[in-house]
């Protein structure tokens, strides 16, 4: 195995300093001279036809500035996943209807915060309210209220993927079982509001500072709304506090800061209060999850029949990826010879759902890893030998799914139970204790573009000074993960310097080179392959250079490392790396070393994404049966990353993951009354405290994959997937009740209990088969929101 | 109607002119530009806002500004001293303590002000001691060893020892 010198390494994040002084910068402590406040003018309703807008009043008020509506804009009806552009729906600001409360109807631009707060009372809209539809069973009903006229139906988009005889092997199976789960809508809670500060010169360029985890999304989507060249747009990205999947989509306070910027011919701020991101926030996507498994006696999985109804709300945005990602990530963990998938995402008048740490994994995860608890039980197994027996291997292709490069489920599986005492806990706790296991597969970033640009995925500069130094020009978003730490690593390694002696510039749309944003866990593979390739490129013009004056010999190799350049049989002949640089420089009359990198995955293998994580967990919970509540004691956490490049903030991603996973097993649930969010508040919203986090324990397996930047694997996305049915399993192991809706509460354990004391009490087993409430036969053809993989594909440059 | 206050922060005396109902953390981010301190929320539900005033930790999205007169009010700002990081500051950078940084500040100053009246505490002290403050990033393992290693450093005379 190579020795590495600053990969892999514990190094502390490179942007520590300034975050722990205070001096980091984030989009709301941005400002500038003559800067107005933009307030936004929300929906009251879940569904209504705009009759009349009057906005004289609010522009008469002393202070106001600017005031725009649906009539002030193109019109444009746009998508953030572009690849689905026919599918079109939303407008930034309203034009013809509202689909659900808190649905962008006007804003405001004042000199005051207060003034465009006291404004937004002054806008007289005259709503005609019109039936809505909440749930989504109601919503796919034929005399259901139609949210978007282009559909019809109020079905979005579908997915299927079928290989195999699966009606067959049902047939052939010694076992069958069938379930439904449930997992409610969650919201990112990233502490940072969403914000922006937009200032259009009179030139008509627009510059934009904005709290965001994909520059180029804004870029381009600001570019299609206000009717403007993507190249006139500078879209620069401070500090991001958290993003977890809910700062990828161009929201409407990006557009509307920028029309009122354009309006008023001054910078415009507007800051998201948490009341507006609970309410009208983008969120995590309900589902209803069926799942039908056939299975032989011994354990072994034999068929899959699964469907996913997803809970859209009001607009696509990026629904298009969790509809396949709900396929996909449950189809990833073990052998089924035949399998069935489908997935629906039905349009309700809810807040639109959007990626979330996991994008379209968490729900069918936690749906397939209870399911399987519950086959084991029903045949007797150890559910941690049935995940080994039917675990995916290295070089497994699941047909239409993936294609497996490196895996180390197994080892993870094996590690996890081996660290967690697992085979001296499960079943064998005193009552009220309990271990569950359970385990997933996840992307190291998207194969499909989902901007649809002829550009790069991925692109990075790295330019060479004559003082040592080097610097690193990209566009990849650190919202907080630590890529720049990552990248910086990267780049050092390459180049045989010390992290010290790297600067990294994450800056704009304009001036750093192309990348498609932080998300589905492409930055590591991504911008750290396309950083390693530009690292190569200068390290190869110095090495050109140097070699001559060195005396280099044609079967002879050169070597950067510990800051000198030298000839790798004879490490005595050789100059430091300044040295190394300068010559070099000289050598092209003064160009200075620049180095130029991309990485383009669709020359990779892997169907869906470049290489694939996996992982297993345990969960060990105490569940007290007189308040039905649970405390989380351990959890136990594997996960094959392929190589930790920076093990200190690898950790740091798999402990987050888990402390977010847990709030979606056990606390986390916006509420509903129809339309109307209850809880928008972190109050009674509740997201795990420091005292309620259980100790955790994570282990780093490294299978070194080919795809990745020294072998680098997906981490700090995938490991969300499998903590709630953990927990869930956990939960069962220790008080025999199966809770197969989210979040598992105190009442819902409650409840389970008592009718576990009646089926005792009645002397014998309740077997019910679950019908579903979802009819989807035949409705889904004719849809034009059908998708395959020709979706995907884009256009190819 | 504006009002002038004067607010001592991080030992320097401001005036500032203000709308009575201005909260502290307003005044303290837009009147006196420093940022470090965060607002995540406006019902004391984030800790973001965490300021020390007069040695006790407060929300200061629920302090008003004229109540902060007379006071001494300590921001993230003013927690390095002489060009050199608190050992607070340099345990979170070391242990990884901090991802995003956006309750950085809040948690650092809540862990001072605890760490002021229980300098050895244990760890299950520190989670109570910081389950005011949310993070949304780290799932505060990293955070707890952070601030059990800087009450060691304090312990030993404030330098930095793990």
């Amino acid at each position: 195995m190579t020795e590495f010198s600053v990969v892999g390494k514990r190094i502390p994040r490179v942007d520590g300093v300034v975050k722990a002084t205070g001096e980091a910068r984030y989009a709301g402590d941005m400002s500038l001279p003559r800067m107005l406040y933009g307030k936004i003018l929300r929906s009251p309703h879940p569904h209504a036809r705009i009759v009349n807008i009057n906005t004289d009043k609010a522009e008469r008020l002393h202070g106001v500035k600017a005031v725009i509506s649906g009539r002030d804009t193109l019109g444009i009806k746009y998508i953030t996943f572009q690849l689905l552009s026919r599918l079109a729906d939303d407008s930034v600001l309203a034009i013809d209807k509202v689909r659900f409360v808190g649905d962008e109807v006007a804003a405001v631009a004042a000199i005051d915060e207060d003034i465009a707060e006291e404004a937004l009372d002054l806008i007289k809209v005259e709503y005609q309210e019109l039936p809505a539809v909440f749930d989504p069973a109601e919503a796919m009903k034929a005399d259901a209220p139609q949210i978007h006229d282009h559909v019809d139906g109020n079905i979005g988009l579908s997915r299927q993927v079928e290989f195999g005889d699966v009606d067959q092997a049902f047939k052939e199976s010694d076992y069958v079982r069938e379930d439904i789960f449930h997992t409610p809508a969650v919201i990112h809670g990233f502490l940072e509001t969403h914000a922006c500060l937009a200032s259009f010169d009179p030139a008509g360029k627009l510059a934009i500072w904005t709290s965001t985890q994909s520059p180029y999304s804004v870029q381009t989507l600001l570019a299609k709304t206000l009717g403007i060249r993507e190249g006139d747009i500078k879209v620069t990205r401070p500090h991001v506090g958290g993003g977890f999947g809910g700062k990828v989509e161009m929201l409407a306070h990006e557009f509307c800061a920028a029309l009122l910027s354009k309006k008023t011919g001054r910078p415009v701020r507007i800051e998201y209060t948490r009341d507006e991101e609970f309410t009208a926030g983008r969120r995590r996507h309900p589902m209803m999850i069926e799942l039908k498994s056939g299975v032989k006696k011994d354990g072994t999985l034999v068929v899959r029949a699964c469907r996913n109804i997803i809970d859209g709300g009001a607009y696509l945005g990026l629904g298009g990826i969790v509809v396949s990602n709900s396929i996909t990530l449950p189809a990833l963990t073990y052998r089924v010879p035949n399998y069935r998938y489908e997935a629906h995402r039905v349009y309700t008048n809810k807040p639109p759902g959007t990626a979330m740490r996991g994008f379209g994994g968490p729900q069918p995860v936690f749906a397939l890893e209870s399911h399987l608890d519950m086959i084991a039980k029903d045949l007797g197994i150890d559910p941690a030998e049935m995940r080994l027996k039917n675990a995916v291997q290295p070089g497994d292709e699941i047909p239409k799914v993936a294609k497996i490069s490196t895996c180390g489920l197994s080892e993870c599986i094996q590690k996890a139970a081996n660290r967690a005492g697992w085979a001296g806990k499960k079943g064998r706790l005193p009552k009220g204790r309990g271990v569950g296991m359970a385990c997933y597969g996840f992307a190291s970033g998207a194969l499909f573009n989902i901007f649809n640009t002829r550009l790069p995925y991925s692109e990075v500069h790295v330019k060479l000074n004559d003082d040592g130094t080097v610097n690193i020009l990209t566009q990849a978003a650190d919202i907080g993960q630590g890529s720049n730490t990552v990248l910086s690593q990267i780049v050092a390694e390459e180049l045989g310097v010390s992290v010290e002696d790297v600067t990294i510039t994450a800056s704009d749309t304009q001036n750093a080179p192309m990348d498609l944003g932080s998300f589905s866990s492409r930055v590591t593979l991504f911008a750290g392959n396309a950083a390693r390739a530009a690292a190569a490129d200068a390290k190869q013009q110095v090495f050109e250079a140097t070699s001559g004056p060195l005396g280099l010999k044609i079967h002879q190799h050169m070597e950067a490392k510990d800051r000198r350049i030298y000839i790798r049989e004879h490490p005595e002949k050789g100059l430091t790396f300044s040295e190394a640089v300068l010559a070099a420089q000289r050598a092209k009359n003064g160009m200075p070393v620049m180095g130029r990198g991309i990485f383009d995955p669709r020359k990779s293998a892997g169907f869906g994404s470049p290489t694939w994580s996996f992982g297993a967990q345990v969960a060990e919970v105490e569940v007290d049966s007189e308040t039905g509540q649970v405390e989380v004691l351990k959890v136990t956490a594997a996960h094959d990353c392929g190589k930790a490049i920076n093990p200190l903030l690898l950790e740091g991603q798999l402990e987050g993951s888990i402390h977010m996973g847990m709030g979606y097993a056990l606390s986390e649930e916006i509420l509903f009354d129809g339309g109307l969010t209850l809880n928008p508040s972190s109050l009674n919203y509740k997201i795990p405290l420091a005292d309620q986090t259980p100790e955790i324990e994570t282990i780093e397996v490294e299978t070194h994959d080919p795809e990745g930047p020294f072998g680098a694997k997906e981490a700090g996305e995938g490991l969300t997937l499998p903590v709630a049915p953990a927990i869930a399993n956990a939960v069962y192991d220790a008080v025999g009740v199966r809770i197969k809706e989210l979040p598992i509460t105190p009442n819902k354990i409650l409840k389970a209990l008592e009718e576990n004391e009646d089926r005792k009490q009645e002397g014998s087993r309740i077997e019910r088969k679950q019908q579903s409430m979802y009819p989807t036969e035949g409705n889904t053809k004719k849809q034009k929101g059908v998708i395959g993989y020709g979706d995907f594909e884009g256009d190819q440059s | 109607m504006k009002r002038v206050i004067g607010l001592s922060v991080n030992g320097e005396s401001h005036e500032v002119a203000i709308e009575p109902n201005r909260t502290l953390v307003k005044v303290l981010r837009q009147g006196l530009g420093l940022t470090g301190t965060k607002q995540g929320c406006d019902d004391g539900a984030c800790g973001c806002c965490t300021v020390i005033m007069d040695g006790r930790p407060v929300l200061s999205c629920l302090v008003l500004a004229t109540d902060a007169q007379g006071k001494e009010i300590l921001t993230i700002e003013g927690l390095a001293a002489n060009g050199q990081l608190h050992p607070l500051q340099s345990a979170f950078i070391e242990h990884g303590a901090i991802q995003c940084g956006f309750c950085t500040p809040g948690m650092i100053l809540s862990a001072k002000a605890f760490l002021d009246e229980d300098p050895e505490p244990t760890p299950e002290k520190v989670k109570i001691g910081i389950s005011g403050n949310l993070c949304r990033c780290t799932g505060y393992v990293k955070i707890t060893q952070a601030i059990l290693s800087a009450s060691r450093a304090l312990g030993s005379g404030g330098q930095q020892n793990d």
